[in-house]
């Protein structure tokens, strides 16, 4: 592995070994009869052992996306060697195998460890993996690199004895620019690092925001907490959670309601006495911690003096330049989005070969660092533009040149009711059928993202969608509802629901629709977003139900 | 009719119960009417089975046939990868479960 | 009064049941009190002077509010004992002992065994809490 990410020194090794062997001893103690399912359940979960329709379900950590080609390999390794030659990347940045067997997930688990991997939180109620920007450390526009304070969390939040039992699950995004690409307003703590006029770093404390069944836009509860004081924030916006989130509703669980019901105002109030009388327990990492880990998201050694010129005289490959790379902090390098959305593919999906090869291209071409998006598609951050042809040409030869990100193929689904024990409808054949749909016509429609999710927990992020499809069950069938306006990132917005939901048929059939409408009613360089923004729901019920 | 149906402990396969033990295939799922608490207990209790639970059914000349399609898609495999369901050399199977 | 399965304290154990935290005001000579879910550990701060017992209760073993009121009590200053009672199950005991409980009351007896491997499986802590053990970020900057 490069020196570009964290790596794990020897408390941070044992640490993860000492889980795999507590696992092993609990999955020992389940098989022999010593535990009961209901007693196993929450165990298996905060290794991120699902029972999902088919068989279990592992969902492994990517700590914000990061990962190396040893790591990618090793995923890749996994797949072939404990599950059926693939595996699933989430919206939560983490990747999923669907076909584990129990008495094999502490070997899982003991492999992803040699590895500096693990599986730990990515379930149960608790502080769950950290999520970031997917472009950290390679973006223009940001401040700092986030990462080093997502890994402070990660390290923070690892069993972490008063949070290991919240109401409910815990989700934390960091962010260090304007422009949000990790939904962090629909985490239940987002930080945005930002610059004071001072010039010194600080985290903006955004509480309260999600999904699931009831989304709300987290409120900014603290726009500035200094660097050698944020851990001890957390611990106290976690405290008064902990202490005073509902327990007897799971729906009404999450922070956000009880930031809803408290009001934001007295939240905070409570959040800052606990504040103040946490500063003095020393609970907070000194500043050479974060120094220390900062060190280790050096940059890698860019060349200087290289070119931005790029030879576009190959049409699909300059396609692929202006729908998938975005700009890159240094002279010379590009960002480089992987789509794992072929047309009519499964969303997020990658075999086993596909990812030892984007892992070989990344070590290759990319400093040895790849990422996961939350848009299920992976990165190569760094990449030298004078060698980008190259890369696109083995990327195109193994299905993996798709142009088409932030496009209306580029679609987020979850696993929906193939795989997932939660959904009430099917995400993936809907996603299937409207990528072949409009395959035709997405470069002309432009930005365009849709989301799907198979229930109401909206793991398919479909309430952010520019358009949203739930999947529900009636009376037994599958049906779906289309919602239009919403949007992550500093405009944050949530869709609403146009009418009455559609059959699989019909779904596919009113995005079309929809798609339509925009094209003949757009105003000049406006996406769909904006079209709809302008003219309201009114014009595309008309064309949906008139 | 009234199916038992649950996972294998270890393996996390699907199963049904069909009398005697726990089957992969949904066909030799058998109607266990009123008994289905204790088959449920006992089995749960010997470990042989794992979060299982009682389901409707049909049965017709093409086979028994759960209600919901939740469990139809558990009886086949997922309708998205043809190739990993029970039946990878049918092409139609997925049709069943919709 | 639920007996300590496993303890880590040398003084004698407090023979007396605890009392519920509304009477506990009232009886100013009781010296063990019992804590609900619900109920405010930061109540009991003006009276630790003269508490040589908290049970703090666990009805269902996914209620982590009582790690919260272990955690207030002991930054508060308690040193007296601190029973974890109710549905108490060996996963969860290093998590107790490390927000402060020094005394253990499971509902079901535990393993003995498998509860003293749970105790000790892990060598290193990442954060400060009521146990007095150095987090790694201390060693690292030691």
């Amino acid at each position: 592995m490069g020196n570009l990410m964290y790596r794990y020194d020897t408390y941070d090794q044992a640490t993860v070994d000492a889980r795999v062997e507590e696992f092993r001893d609990q999955v020992r103690r389940r098989i022999d009869g010593h535990l009961t399912e209901d007693q196993f359940k929450p165990l298996r979960l905060m290794n991120g052992l699902y029972l999902q329709l088919h068989a279990y379900m592992l969902r492994v950590a990517v700590p914000y996306g990061t990962l190396s080609g040893a790591q990618m390999h090793a995923l890749g390794d996994i797949a072939d060697k404990y599950d059926r030659g693939y595996g699933h990347f989430t919206t939560r940045q983490n990747i999923q195998y669907n076909w584990i067997k129990l008495d094999q997930a502490p070997d899982i688990l003991a492999d992803l460890a040699k590895v500096e991997m693990h599986a730990i939180q990515t379930s149960g109620n608790c502080i769950r993996n950290t999520s970031s920007d997917q472009y950290a450390g390679a973006a223009a526009d940001e401040v700092t690199d986030p990462r080093p304070y997502a890994e402070l969390i990660r390290q923070w939040s690892t069993f972490h004895p008063e949070f290991s039992y919240l109401p409910r699950k815990f989700k934390i995004a960091v962010i260090a620019s304007e422009t949000d690409r990790a939904a962090m307003r629909l985490h239940d703590i987002g930080i945005q690092i930002v610059r004071n006029d001072a010039g010194e770093l600080g985290c903006a404390f955004y509480v309260g925001g999600g999904m699931g069944r009831t989304p709300m836009i987290a409120p900014l509860i603290k726009p500035f907490v200094p660097l050698d004081q944020f851990i001890t924030y957390a611990e106290a916006a976690l405290r008064v959670y902990n202490r005073h989130g509902r327990r007897d509703n799971k729906y009404k669980a999450r922070i956000k309601i009880l930031v809803h019901e408290l009001g934001k105002d007295e939240y905070t109030r409570q959040v800052e006495t606990e504040f103040a009388h946490l500063l003095v327990q020393n609970i907070e990492p000194p500043l050479a911690e974060l120094e220390r880990i900062k060190a280790q998201f050096a940059d890698p050694k860019f060349e200087t003096g290289l070119s931005d010129d790029l030879d576009r005289s190959d049409p699909d490959f300059a396609l692929w330049v202006d729908n998938n790379c975005v700009r890159h902090k240094a002279p010379g390098y590009i960002a480089v989005t992987i789509s794992l959305k072929p047309i009519g593919g499964i969303p997020g999906d990658a075999s086993a070969d596909q990812m030892r090869l984007m892992a070989g291209l990344a070590t290759q071409y990319s400093f040895d660092e790849l990422r996961v998006t939350h848009a299920q598609n992976i990165v190569l951050p760094h990449v030298r533009k004078d060698q980008l042809y190259a890369l696109w040409q083995a990327l195109d030869d193994a299905g993996l040149g798709t142009a088409n990100l932030d496009l209306v193929g580029d679609i987020i689904a979850c696993p929906g009711l193939d795989y997932c024990s939660l959904a009430n409808a099917r995400s993936i054949p809907v996603a299937q059928k409207i990528g072949q749909r409009l395959a035709a016509k997405e470069q002309e429609i432009g930005e365009l993202k849709l989301k799907i999710s198979g229930c109401i927990n909206a793991c398919g992020h479909h309430h952010a969608g520019h358009i949203g499809i739930l999947g529900v069950d009636r009376k037994g069938t599958e049906n779906y509802q289309l919602l239009l306006g919403g949007c992550e990132g500093a405009d944050t917005s949530l869709g609403q629901i146009t009418g009455p939901g559609f059959d699989e048929d019909g779904i596919v059939d009113a995005v079309e629709k929809a798609t339509e409408l925009y094209l003949n009613t757009r105003a000049e360089g406006e996406r769909f977003l904006d079209t709809y923004r302008r003219i309201g729901m009114a014009p595309f019920k008309e064309a949906l139900y008139g | 009719m009234k199916l038992l149906t649950g996972n294998d402990l270890k393996s996390g396969a699907v199963t049904w119960w069909d009398g005697v033990q726990w089957s992969l295939h949904v066909g030799d799922a058998i109607d266990v009417g009123d008994h289905a608490d204790t088959i449920l207990a006992r089995e749960s209790a010997a470990r042989r089975v794992n979060a299982a639970y009682a389901i409707e059914a049909s049965k017709d000349e093409n086979g028994v046939r759960p209600a919901h399609i939740k469990e139809r898609i558990r009886a086949l495999g997922p309708t998205v990868r043809p190739d990993l369901t029970l039946k990878p050399a049918d092409p139609a199977a997925g049709q069943w479960v919709i | 009064m639920a007996e300590a399965q496993f303890r880590f304290r040398d003084d004698e154990p407090v023979g007396d049941p605890g009392v519920t935290v509304d009477s506990f005001g009232d009886q100013s000579n009781a010296a063990a009190v019992r804590l609900e879910p619900g109920d405010e550990a930061r109540d009991l701060l003006p009276h630790l002077d003269r508490i040589r017992l908290i049970e703090i209760n666990f009805p269902v073993y996914g209620d982590g509010r009582g790690y919260t009121a272990a955690r207030v009590l002991r930054e508060a200053g308690y040193t007296g004992e601190l029973r974890a009672v109710g549905d108490v199950l060996v996963d969860q005991l290093a998590f107790m002992r490390r927000c402060g409980f020094d005394a253990f009351a499971p509902e079901v007896p535990l393993d003995p065994a498998d509860a003293h491997a749970a105790f000790d499986r892990y060598s290193e802590v990442y954060q400060t809490a009521a146990d007095g053990r150095a987090p790694i970020w201390a060693k690292r900057h030691g």
